[in-house]
């Protein structure tokens, strides 16, 4: 059974500790949403699961395998990795943006295999994006590329994602476009971790929250355990009235503390 | 169009351009008198003057002209930006003074393959000290002016070495060298040169996914599985290699791997792995083309090729330089 699982995960820059003792685990079927303030250390623990920052202490666990010891090559074809920022170098066209994400299987740009191929077009397809895939990637609106890069994330056919505030800076329909597609990769059977900012969105779609502060995680629990307005106060220092009835969340920001 | 049909055509315009070249010179020659010479059909004069001159000048135009484009295009792809070139990195710089250095010393005399081997150790250190540099610096921009550092340093040391030129024959020598020419090369120079270029371009060859990889930065290329202290070596060996002994067969020439590239770029859709090769195979025309110029050129002395090169690559830097959008650093 594929899984993730971080055991201790600390990261340490200079005398700061970032991220503090995380333990953690993604399994298929499940999303998993990161939640916390701006400097949580929620980044860092993602690319040190990934092993692109070092962790100073700790092991992360891939399918049971030291994850930070594995070639970049094999990770990517379990995991895959949507980072916050997500710059292009050059304006290339939909469809190499998507078919980079074959890149671990050997894929290069403009002479795809047949299976390379199929998955192009299924993730072009479930995140609707056939009417663009032939333009320039310069001309795209902030959703737009927004949903050319969760299809590139997806087109690995990897079967964990880990998602670095996929929704951020998009307008609440596309939040809920994009959303919608994690939901939907789970429920294709896929395992998700999913740093986000939306608490709402959050809770409507996450199976479990994670909660993080100065590093450490101070909860991990499904939205009804843990959504509340203590950790709201707690995690990011503002007072809210957090009330729920059976079609979700309602939270209303009062003030900052 | 696919990149086989646009290797075809640059590969037919690699060709035509240099039996051309072989037509000029200071005794001109029609076409059939190249041709039967490049065949081994006409008089022994017209076979000196092909198989000696013409066909080694224009073939090393042409070898150093891919090294350049080649190495331009896989240094772009692995610094994301389209201005990033041997020469405005102080690549061929470093690999120029290190060669005159050479030269300096009469070490070059000692054994033909110390010019190349100093050439590519002048460039391997620029290209090696850029790369880990690039890893610390995240502005490119920042990268580029460190490259310019690079290069005025080298043209400090280079003045200086002329300055001590012990007799005026060294110092033509290394004007020579400064300026960038393929005049008077033989197949000699080429055999000595060429394997270095050829395996330079085939790391670059080798790396070319990366690159396009590359393209969503460099923390989605280490999610999609690229190792990124891997590829940045195998670039830095390459580039440093070709560029190296493109300098010991010509000397400094440059801006040819920025226009190149940039040319290609839109034909390729902007991909970085499939711009490699065509760009390698503009730039070598690029030269080739230029040199023709060079010998047209109703001058007293013969214009070197590096200043001819300069002199249109230049503007285009300029060019590209301010129409770029500014994307991402």
């Amino acid at each position: 059974m594929t899984s993730l699982v971080a055991n201790k995960v600390s990261v340490r820059a200079g005398d700061t500790m970032i991220v503090d003792d995380a333990s953690l685990s993604i399994k298929p079927g499940e999303l998993v949403a990161i939640l916390g303030a701006n400097g949580a250390g929620k980044t860092s623990l993602l690319r040190a699961l990934l092993g692109i920052t070092k962790a100073s202490s700790g092991a992360a666990y891939i399918n049971g395998e030291d994850c930070f010891g594995m070639p970049p090559s094999k990770r990517a074809k379990i995991v895959s990795y949507l980072p916050q920022r997500r710059p292009l170098a050059w304006p290339l066209r939909v469809r190499d943006v998507i078919a980079l994400g074959r890149f671990a299987h050997g894929a290069a740009l403009g002479r795809l295999s047949s299976v390379d191929k199929a998955a192009v077009e299924e993730a072009i397809e479930s995140c609707k994006l056939g009417q663009l895939q032939g333009r320039s990637t310069d001309n795209l609106s902030g959703g737009e590329l927004a949903r050319v890069h969760f299809a590139r994330a997806i087109a690995a056919k990897a079967p964990l994602l880990i998602a670095d505030e996929p929704v951020a800076e998009l307008d609440p329909r596309h939040q809920i476009l994009v959303a919608d597609l994690i939901r939907q990769f789970v429920t294709n059977g896929g395992g998700a971790l999913v740093v986000l900012h939306e608490v709402a969105l959050a809770a409507r779609i996450a199976d479990r929250l994670i909660w993080m502060k100065n590093g450490r995680i101070i909860a991990d629990g499904t939205p009804q355990e843990t959504l509340n307005s203590q950790i709201m106060e707690e995690v990011y220092g503002v007072k809210a009235h957090v009330s729920s009835d059976p079609r979700g969340f309602d939270i209303r920001v009062e003030a900052a503390t | 169009m696919t990149s086989r049909r646009l290797i075809f055509i640059l590969g037919v315009a690699s060709l035509v351009c240099i039996v051309v070249a072989c037509a000029f010179g200071s005794t001109p020659m029609d076409f059939t008198r190249v041709v039967s010479a490049l065949f081994g059909l006409s008089s022994a004069g017209d076979h000196v003057v092909i198989w000696e001159i013409r066909l080694p000048r224009a073939l090393a135009a042409y070898v150093v002209g891919a090294a350049l484009g080649a190495s331009g295009a896989a240094l772009q792809g692995l610094l994301r930006n389209p201005l990033a070139e041997p020469g405005v990195l102080g690549v061929t710089a470093t690999a120029s003074l290190s060669a005159t250095f050479a030269l300096y010393y009469g070490l070059a005399a000692s054994s033909a393959y110390l010019l190349p081997v100093y050439a590519i150790a002048g460039a391997l250190a620029a290209t090696a000290l850029l790369a880990a540099a690039a890893t610390r610096i995240k502005s490119v921009v920042t990268l580029i002016l460190l490259g310019v550092g690079l290069s005025s340093f080298s043209a400090a040391a280079m003045s200086l070495l002329l300055n001590l030129a012990p007799n005026p024959f060294s110092l033509t020598d290394m004007i020579n060298w400064l300026l960038g020419s393929v005049a008077n090369r033989s197949f000699e120079d080429l055999r000595i040169s060429m394997p270095f270029i050829v395996a330079g371009i085939a790391i670059l060859f080798f790396s070319r996914r990366g690159l396009s990889a590359l393209t969503l930065g460099e923390e989605a290329a280490s999610g999609l599985g690229l190792n990124l202290s891997r590829q940045r070596i195998v670039v830095v060996v390459g580039a440093g290699v070709a560029t190296g002994a493109s300098v010991a067969l010509a000397g400094a020439i440059g801006f040819v791997g920025i226009v190149a590239p940039h040319l290609i770029r839109p034909i390729v859709a902007y991909d970085p792995a499939r711009s490699l090769l065509p760009s390698a195979m503009l730039a070598g025309v690029i030269l080739v083309i230029a040199d023709i110029g060079v010998r047209l050129l109703p001058t007293a002395t013969e214009l070197k090729l590096g200043v001819v090169a300069a002199i249109i690559g230049a503007p285009a830097f300029i060019w590209i330089a301010v129409s770029r959008r500014v994307t991402y650093d």
